[in-house]
């Protein structure tokens, strides 16, 4: 267990830097000056040679990204001057993480425990009457949710849910803890602002995990222990719960973390249209103005979070599959 | 009065193909205590006779007729949660494949424990004692540690066992053990129908044996049932089936046992195979495989008729009695094994 443990950690180092390394390449790669933006429109060439050299963009890049990576290990990931400062607006990185985190996890943790609620009964009913009208239904949810785009169905239920019906709010977002003087907050508020984006976002997983648990779960009826616990004189919602579902969950528990990791690259959609003030947010803007500590901070701090449920996952995994061995 | 009577059972499934007749007009008795044998080759619907005594066929694709009484109630009329509570309680199975059949995510002591709350309400502390004693009984070795592990960590063998210690669990009137040792090695073949001989004295109950296996029927049988292409062929006591053996298809199950009496070269077996369920041959099921054939297997099927002159005996075949008695005489002598 402990062996397997610092085993993914190592591994996750090694992506860690490889992840990191290859988006600075990229910001570099871009034929654009950030420092000529920053600098403003009349600024002279010494202006300019200042400024480049106030930003560290004045040395080669490999340089610059061993500064960051030192300056990350000497600050722990978490401390304040860990990722410096965004070059726009001088704000450290990691009160832009902070402030931003908080708002994309309640998206994207809500927005998965919406396609649990969502594709697990509507899984299991369309397994349990195959053909059936309920799974013809079912089928044709699976090939909306697949294929329309989170933008235009974000748009859609703006228009119908918040413009026509005003049952939602439009594009604001309320803190669950702590909101900003004046604006509404609290856990009833913030679920009531983050219901349409958490639809709009859990659609497409939500279709794709019917999918996979209807199919799961068909699979898992016809197994022989399955008869054995009818054999036994199990009722029908006994053999379903201890026998069927138990069997049937333990795949889709592997693709929650996978999926949720791959959700957060999906919520920038999401956040867009519903100005939500998250992660994905940020990285957009920051990509708009190059300003790289802002996008690399984005990226550190993501790159973490998957790393870490991704780990999360595989050791819950060894609990509930006791055929898993953690070497 | 008969623990299990079956009578004209019959089980269709509907296919992509067509209709399956995977079981017509089997009828057979099993009294209290005593173990009956069901043999047969694959697909004979020796599996599927005991999956609709159990109400286990697929209720989507299965058409059940006849009657199967135990102790006076029809199973296959009898509401679900009666025939729920008969189920794992006073009759309970043993399947084929002990790899596949128990929960892999369970402990065995939960799956064992499981089995008692669903017919006995007892605590969990006696629940997982009387776990324990039919894991003891069934020889399980350090059953008071093996009972937290989990199926993957015991071998084939010791997965049959636990099988039937679930079976016992209950202490069931009547068990039937669907070809418990076919997924086995010969040790622990011998090692299994060994332990379910010392368990049914033990215990009581009467077994219903699939296998194809006669030797395996010698040994612990009282009464046998020849299945052939989802009908029976031939009934008997196990003495009576092994003296005076009635119909060539028996007489080819019997040919082709090793015998420690006689050296053969190679063991006869019954050229071609077993007829399709979907398009049965007319006539008797079994002529087109058959040497004795006369014109009127083709086109007759025959009766299931009193053989030998005895009341238990029965079989279902044209050939006149001089014939068979020539047959049975050769067999005696063990010439049969080799004109087969």
């Amino acid at each position: 267990m402990t062996r397997y443990v610092i085993r993914r950690i190592l591994w996750a180092l090694v992506l860690f830097v490889v992840v990191t390394f290859v988006s600075y390449v990229i910001f570099f790669l871009i034929p654009a000056d950030p420092v000529k933006l920053f600098a403003g429109r009349q600024a002279t060439a010494e202006d300019l040679a200042r400024a480049a050299h106030y930003y560290g963009l004045d040395q080669p890049f490999y340089v610059q990204y061993w500064k960051f990576l030192s300056r990350l290990v000497a600050n722990g990931i978490i401390g304040k001057h860990a990722m410096g400062f965004s070059y726009a607006n001088r704000q450290w990185i990691s009160h832009v993480i902070k402030d931003r985190a908080p708002v994309t996890a309640s998206l994207v943790f809500g927005g998965a425990v919406f396609w649990m609620l969502i594709s697990v009964p509507i899984g299991i009913l369309s397994a349990l009457r195959p053909r059936s009208l309920a799974d013809r239904g079912a089928t044709i949810f699976v090939f909306i949710g697949i294929s329309a785009h989170p933008v235009f169905l974000a748009l859609i239920f703006l228009y119908i849910f918040g413009y026509k019906l005003q049952l939602f709010p439009i594009g604001s977002y309320a803190d669950f803890f702590n909101p900003p003087e004046g604006q509404p907050g609290g856990p009833i508020q913030w679920a009531w602002h983050m219901f349409l984006p958490w639809c709009t976002f859990a659609i497409l997983f939500a279709a794709l995990y019917v999918r996979m648990i209807r199919a799961s779960v068909i699979e898992t009826m016809s197994e022989d222990y399955v008869r054995t616990a009818r054999a036994k004189g199990a009722p029908e919602w006994i053999v379903m719960r201890s026998h069927i579902l138990r069997n049937a969950l333990l795949p889709i528990v592997t693709m929650l973390g996978m999926d949720i990791a791959l959700g957060m690259g999906g919520a920038v959609f999401t956040e867009s249209v519903y100005s939500l003030p998250g992660l994905g947010q940020a990285v957009v803007q920051s990509l708009e103005t190059f300003d790289l500590p802002v996008t690399m901070g984005v990226v550190v701090f993501a790159t973490t979070a998957v790393l870490i449920v991704n780990l999360i996952v595989d050791i819950l995994y060894a609990f509930i599959d006791p055929r898993i061995k953690l070497a | 009065m008969a623990l299990l009577d079956v009578k004209d059972l019959r089980t269709t499934f509907r296919t992509d193909d067509g209709l399956v007749k995977a079981v017509e007009g089997v009828s057979f008795s099993v009294e209290p205590g005593q173990t009956l044998g069901i043999v047969g080759e694959s697909g004979s619907g020796k599996s599927v006779t005991c999956l609709t005594i159990m109400g286990l066929n697929d209720r989507r694709s299965a058409v059940t007729t006849g009657e199967a009484f135990f102790k006076g109630d029809d199973l296959l009329t009898m509401p679900s949660s009666k025939l729920r509570s008969i189920r794992g309680n006073e009759i309970a199975m043993i399947f084929q494949d002990p790899m596949t059949s128990l929960n892999p995510v369970h402990t065995i002591g939960w799956q064992l424990v499981e089995a008692v709350h669903l017919h006995q309400d007892v605590s969990r502390s006696q629940a997982r004692a009387s776990a324990l004693d039919v894991l003891k009984a069934v020889g399980i070795p350090r059953a008071d540690q093996r009972i937290d592990d989990y199926p993957h960590q015991f071998s084939g063998g010791m997965r049959q066992r636990v099988m039937i210690a679930m079976a016992l669990i209950n202490n069931p009137d009547l068990l039937l053990a669907d070809e418990p040792t076919n997924a086995l090695d010969v040790k622990p073949q011998a090692q299994i129908l060994k332990l379910m001989g010392t368990l049914q004295k033990e215990f009581g109950s009467a077994i219903v044996l699939i296998t194809h296996d006669l030797g395996v029927v010698a040994e612990i049988a009282d009464d046998v049932v020849v299945m052939y292409g989802a009908q029976v062929v031939e009934r008997a006591t196990v003495n009576e089936l092994f003296a005076r053996p009635s119909m060539p298809y028996t007489w080819g199950l019997l040919g082709s046992l090793p015998r420690i009496d006689h050296d053969v070269e190679r063991l006869a077996q019954i050229p071609g195979s077993p007829p399709s369920l979907l398009n049965p041959p007319t006539g008797c099921r079994f002529h087109p495989r058959c040497k004795y054939a006369m014109s009127i297997c083709q086109s007759v099927m025959p009766e299931l008729l009193a053989a030998g002159g005895s009341a238990t005996h029965l079989s279902r075949c044209h050939l006149d009695q001089a014939t068979r008695d020539a047959e049975i005489k050769k067999l005696e002598s063990g010439h049969f094994a080799e004109v087969t």
